[in-house]
């Protein structure tokens, strides 16, 4: 494996990095810091520029302005040697579906110079951790989506770089697969390696070490999950099971009161949990909204989130 | 440049080719049919041409006369009319290419030492047959006349030409060496072009150019598994033309096969350049289509003599490998060339080669744009 230059503590540190497409500001003007060995989460909703973060990262794409180093290296000028120590796995699936599964290992351990003594081992590592074992042989597009996913992982991490940056890995993958996938994110960064990982599930954050929001190209908050709801979240959460969510979510709104869908139930945020808990079933019962249950709840991230963002 | 990694992107790459139908119907199929349909279908030469005879002499001359058309194996007399008339259904339906009239005083007007005239009318819709057609009816009738005439007169300028490379004057000998440059052209055309441009269309290129893969080495890796298949081709079309279709092979097999990989490298990274250029298979399938197969076919005196087009579009084919490839083929096949002869030919095959290569890596950008 390729040494790192120096042995500051960072393994991503940039500074203003930005990139524009025309007129269309991607990524404004951001500055992250991620520590070796770090789960690190980068948030947000789709569109908000984390995969054009991670590529600029990468050494994929270019920035149009900024600095900083991805493994000591510069991020403007190194993109070659930033690539000989990253793994990366791209949002959309990117092996090649009329390759087997063993074929598709085959070439990326070419390609990444696996060392010929490694190369078993490593092979049988990731078909281990896929659990593809017995389904070598079989063509990868007719993989399962949670296991199309753990072979890329296994692709990506071939050949054990010090940091993997995984851009949306578990989107479109069931929960047990989404479960089983973190566990693996875990161990790796137990093993020593830096994971920079983007998700718009916010229902993940908590398996992150520490957490950037970005929206709109901007970040709006960082910290580790428990930083994060405290600084941001010092008004209360109440949460209210109703029959009728969308009737009632206009209602709430046409009141002015702060709420949001989540799922089958609705989260409104309040600075008195005591007063809206008597308030809120009285006007939702008016209009012909039966209320089944109210609760005050620890806030999630994705509660945190929604309010940054109406912040904002 | 790493040999490891090259191996890992040639054989992938193999791998794909071997599982597409498509591309494996193109890489071996398209040469046998293209063969097959310029060795028999399509032929320029011209025999027995239809003929339709209208004699109204009737006589021993006339009918000697209209066997000397038969002889020289040109044409086919197939009917016989009574009346003027009756030769225009032939013509028009094109039953007959070839009308021959023979007046009432033919045989007298021989006889007396006069000057016989016979009409022979010709369909000239098909401007080729019927220049052929004119050129074989007027040397019937002067051999006719001279034999008439006796031995006594001998004309003051006795011509006798010899064809040479191609003494049979055969359109197949003269078409098929020249068609193994077409047929590569199609390979690299519709093959190569679609072999970067793919990856980005299906988003396996994001992953690939994360790695430390070199542009070098991507796109030799690229290439060896196409120029394999493109030499496979040029030994089977070697060997159809020589066993299948008889067209004699005089000169060195050897310097064929060199000179044939040199136009491939050549050709192949220009499809990968257009690849490259194209980003997406559509455009770069069709620029390919444009700038390397239809030029290879039209303006590489293939079928159509350089000599013979306009000025302008002469020039142009200078710009062309595949011209340089078919004098290549041509030569070797038929004339026994040697590299003495041609090469300045494979001079500037090389030339090309390396040039459109070092764009290739100069163009590839291991970057999303």
């Amino acid at each position: 494996m390729m040494g790192n230059r120096n042995f500051n503590n960072l393994a991503v540190d940039v500074t203003d990095l930005r990139r524009t497409f025309g007129d269309f500001v991607a990524v404004d003007n951001i500055s992250l810091s991620v520590k070796r060995g770090e789960i690190f989460g980068f948030l947000g909703p789709n569109g908000a520029g984390k995969s054009t973060t991670i590529r600029m990262l990468c050494g994929l794409l270019m920035p149009t302005g900024g600095i900083g180093t991805v493994g000591g290296f510069d991020i403007n000028k190194e993109s070659e040697s930033i690539k000989q120590i990253i793994g990366y796995m791209s949002q959309k699936f990117s092996l090649y579906d009329n390759l087997t599964v063993e074929e598709n290992i085959n070439f990326f351990g070419g390609v990444y110079n696996v060392p010929k003594e490694k190369k078993t081992e490593r092979k049988e590592w990731v078909l281990n951790m896929a659990g593809l074992t017995e389904e070598r042989n079989a063509l990868t597009r007719n993989l399962a989506a949670g296991f199309k996913q753990r072979l890329a992982l296994g692709c990506a991490i071939l050949h054990e770089p010090h940091i993997i940056f995984l851009d949306e890995p578990t989107s479109g993958v069931d929960p047990i697969s989404r479960r089983n996938f973190w566990n693996l994110i875990n161990e790796m960064s137990q093993a020593g390696t830096t994971v920079f990982v983007t998700t718009h599930y916010m229902d993940e954050a908590d398996y992150c070490d520490r957490l950037a929001l970005i929206y709109r190209g901007k970040i709006i908050a960082e910290g580790t999950p428990t930083e994060l709801r405290k600084k941001y979240m010092t008004r209360d959460v109440l949460e209210v099971n109703v029959d009728k969510v969308v009737e009632a979510f206009n209602i709430l709104s046409f009141h002015k009161i702060d709420a949001a869908i989540f799922g089958s139930t609705l989260h409104v945020v309040t600075d008195d949990a005591e007063t809206s808990r008597e308030h809120i079933p009285k006007t939702l019962r008016e209009s012909g909204v039966t209320v089944k249950g109210i609760e005050k709840i620890p806030p999630s991230l994705e509660d945190v989130f929604v309010t940054l963002i109406e912040v904002s | 440049m790493n040999i490891l990694r090259i191996k890992a992107i040639a054989k992938k790459e193999f791998i794909q080719i071997w599982r597409d139908p498509f591309s494996l119907a193109m890489a071996f199929l398209m040469p046998v049919i293209l063969l097959f349909i310029y060795g028999y279908a399509i032929t320029f030469d011209i025999d027995k041409i239809r003929t339709v005879v209208f004699d109204m002499d009737k006589s021993s001359l006339s009918r000697e006369f209209i066997n000397q058309f038969h002889e020289s194996g040109y044409f086919r007399v197939n009917s016989y009319v009574e009346s003027y008339k009756a030769i225009d259904p032939y013509l028009d339906s094109g039953r007959a290419r070839v009308a021959v009239v023979i007046p009432e005083n033919f045989s007298k007007n021989i006889r007396k030492g006069y000057n016989a005239q016979v009409e022979v009318l010709i369909d000239g819709s098909d401007s080729n047959t019927a220049t052929i057609a004119q050129g074989y009816t007027l040397a019937i009738a002067e051999g006719f006349s001279q034999r008439m005439r006796g031995t006594r007169v001998t004309p003051l300028i006795d011509s006798r030409s010899r064809v040479w490379y191609n003494n049979e004057l055969k359109s197949r000998n003269f078409i098929i060496p020249g068609l193994i440059a077409i047929v590569m052209a199609v390979i690299i055309a519709l093959l190569s072009s679609l072999t970067i441009a793919r990856e980005w269309d299906r988003g396996t290129m994001e992953q690939l150019i994360s790695t430390p893969v070199k542009t070098p080495e991507l796109i030799l890796g690229k290439l060896i598994p196409y120029f394999l298949i493109g030499f496979a081709d040029t030994i089977l079309t070697i060997l159809m033309s020589t066993l299948l279709f008889n067209v004699p092979l005089r000169g060195s097999i050897m310097l064929l096969l060199g000179l044939s990989g040199i136009f491939l490298f050549g050709g192949l990274s220009f499809g990968i350049l257009m690849s490259i250029v194209g980003k997406t298979q559509l455009a770069a399938s069709q620029a390919a289509l444009l700038t390397s197969f239809l030029p290879a076919f039209l303006l590489s005196g293939f079928i159509f003599s350089i000599s013979n087009i306009p000025k302008p579009l002469q020039i142009v084919t200078y710009l062309i490998p595949a011209r340089y490839f078919v004098t290549i083929l041509k030569g070797i096949f038929l004339k026994g060339s040697t590299l003495k002869v041609l090469w300045v030919e494979a001079l500037l095959l090389t030339l090309f080669a390396v040039i459109v290569f070092t764009a290739a890596n100069r163009k590839f950008r291991k970057r999303i744009e």
